[in-house]
């Protein structure tokens, strides 16, 4: 059990690409924090610098407050899950779990691995080699050789990126569930927003290497600090309109608006905000994306969500109005939130 | 279909010129002196054993063999254990002037011979090394280390980075890492390095003739050599141990050839 904190860290590569800006995150005994950005933003980096398999070149990496930056992995009784799993193809499943166990000369091994083996479903297979296993089960293997140490912390690089949509959801459900039962803190790398959204009890959103905001999920998704957020977090993306518009009093020039698809409604009467043709429906099941085209905005279509049973056509010329209290203000500038 | 035939009579015509000339050394190292320059026949006939026995008999062609054998398998030994552990050092460390490091490698490998043996033969003399085993497994590291080096830093290379830096979280430090993760998985590359190096080792001439002073030390290919008096070469003997001294090379080829042939490609294709 660990709180890991990282200060004012930086990372230069040899190269010259900075892909980790100065930044400060306070992870907390027991957390589950997730890294959530686009491909390229470093939050990756960011997590091999917890785990020591990258050294920052300014700042400082702490552990429970102890300085670890000079620390090199084997020695930070950290465990990580690879997306790649990166098991060791020429040991057997039991030999992977094995393997860390073996090396720190800890007692009680058999059991230790069998335990482990059992919590993820895994005994059966404890004799079979990694390249004898489905996808789902190579991962779990992978889990597996990190819960088996009992680390202080687990550090989990985009696990779930190479599972078929189904099984990710499970594992993603098993995931929270083995986090509740052991209660170590994870740092958790992810691009998927509903990854985030589901599994984080704390979500920071990273961009260009530098952390954009660090909140619980819903208050991400309630009130994003910067139009990135905003864009980013939230499917289907936040309708972002750079023209204020006049649709909510007091925002007057150098506002950015942004409306959720969900917060837009459709309606006839005369208080419409606007009125605009439909371009192209998506079910998405429960609901309906439609992507509407207004005259006043050409460039960009708007996003609604309308009910799944309201029908619509392309073609159609609907009215649809904003519901006032869910729209985000933003400094066009700074592209800063602009209320507190 | 025409040319699916031109490709045959290629690969014939190929094949048949390779192998011909063991045929014949094969054929020949069984017939007697006297009709070794008559008129050559393709068909062997009136087999005999001579040549074999006269090089165990009148000669001690044991002593070369295992002199060899020595010296081949020492130098195959140290270049693919010093050889791994620098390779593995140039492939994943990084550290100043590793590029100019592995030049510097190859250019020693590309120094003629003969333009070291001099140098070479004073500082063995310095070291009373002429005529012992280390005195011929040093000089074969200067080929045998860059070959080693150059095959295997490109093994480790290909081999997923992941794999060590699991093993560095699991708590592995670089040597475990090495004995435990790297080396089981680049085996088919140290396999094939470890047969390289023997064959070049088994075959190399001029170090051997320049650093052994007696027939004590003398390797296979100085032995033959050797064989030749003032005023004959005795070629039937010549050719019987032509013939001996393939045999463990061959043997060693033909059991490993398949793992040559896949470390030979997967170090050159991603995969």
């Amino acid at each position: 059990m660990a709180a890991v904190t990282l200060r004012r860290v930086s990372k230069r590569f040899p190269n010259g690409a900075l892909a980790v800006r100065d930044v400060t995150l306070e992870i907390a005994d027991g957390e589950l924090l997730v890294l959530l950005g686009p491909s390229g933003s470093g939050k990756s980096t960011l997590l091999r610098l917890i785990a020591g398999l990258d050294v920052p070149t300014a700042g400082a990496v702490l552990i429970d407050g102890r300085d670890v930056t000079a620390v090199p992995p084997q020695h930070r009784d950290l465990a990580m899950v690879f997306q790649s799993y990166a098991l060791y193809p020429h040991k057997t499943v039991r030999q992977n779990l094995e393997f860390s166990l073996r090396v720190r000369r800890v007692t009680g091994i058999a059991g230790r691995v069998q335990r482990a083996a059992e919590l993820l479903g895994i005994a059966a297979l404890l004799d079979r080699k990694p390249a004898e296993l489905s996808g789902g089960q190579r991962q779990r293997v992978a889990l597996g050789r990190a819960i088996v140490r009992e680390p202080r912390a687990f550090l989990l690089d985009e696990p779930l990126s190479n599972l078929d949509p189904l099984l990710r959801v499970s594992t993603r459900t098993e995931l929270a569930l083995l986090h509740r039962r052991l209660g170590t803190t994870m740092v958790y790398v992810t691009h998927d927003q509903e990854e985030a959204m589901t599994l984080g009890t704390r979500i920071a959103v990273i961009r260009d290497g530098r952390v954009e905001q660090v909140d619980a999920p819903l208050d991400v998704f309630r009130r994003p600090a910067n139009v990135f957020v905003a864009g980013f977090v939230g499917s289907p993306a936040m309708n972002v309109w750079e023209d204020g518009d006049g649709l909510s009093a007091g925002a007057g020039q150098g506002t950015v608006l942004g409306i959720r698809p969900h917060d837009i409604e459709l309606t006839d009467s005369t208080a419409a905000d606007g009125r605009g043709r439909i371009e192209v429906v998506e079910p998405l099941g429960a609901a309906t994306l439609i992507h509407l085209r207004v005259d006043r905005r050409s460039s960009d279509l708007v996003r609604v969500v309308i009910s799944a049973d309201r029908a619509v056509a392309v073609g159609d010329v609907v009215g649809f109005r904003v519901r006032r209290d869910r729209v985000h203000q933003f400094d066009r500038e700074t592209g800063r939130r602009r209320d507190g | 279909m025409i040319r699916r035939r031109g490709w045959l009579v290629v690969t014939t015509l190929l094949v048949a010129g390779l192998v011909l000339p063991i045929y014949w050394t094969l054929v020949s190292s069984f017939t007697p002196e006297s009709r070794l320059f008559a008129a050559p026949s393709l068909v062997p006939h009136g087999l005999v054993f001579d040549h074999y026995r006269a090089l165990f008999t009148q000669r001690d062609f044991w002593t070369p063999i295992r002199n060899s054998l020595i010296v081949a398998s020492a130098t195959t030994m140290v270049s693919v254990a010093l050889g791994a552990a620098c390779a593995y050092a140039i492939a994943r460390l990084r550290f100043r002037g590793k590029s100019l490091l592995l030049a510097f490698v190859l250019a020693v490998s590309m120094f003629p011979q003969m333009a070291i043996v001099s140098p070479l033969y004073v500082v063995l003399r310095a070291m009373h090394l002429l005529n012992t085993y280390p005195g011929l497994v040093l000089p074969y590291l200067t080929f045998a280390m860059p070959l080693a080096i150059w095959l295997l830093v490109g093994f480790f290379r290909q081999l997923p980075a992941d794999l060590e830096e699991a093993a560095m979280m699991d708590g592995a430090g670089r040597m475990r890492t090495l004995r435990e993760v790297i080396l089981p998985l680049a085996w088919p590359g140290l396999a094939t390095t470890a047969i390289l190096t023997f064959l070049y080792s088994w075959n190399e001439f001029l170090f051997a003739l320049s650093f052994t002073l007696g027939p004590e030390r003398y390797t296979v290919p100085v032995a033959i050599t050797l064989f030749r008096g003032q005023y004959q070469v005795p070629w039937g003997q010549v050719l019987a141990a032509a013939v001996i001294a393939t045999i463990p090379v061959a043997a060693i080829v033909l059991v490993a050839q398949r793992r040559i042939i896949a470390g030979l490609t997967s170090g050159a294709v991603k995969g």
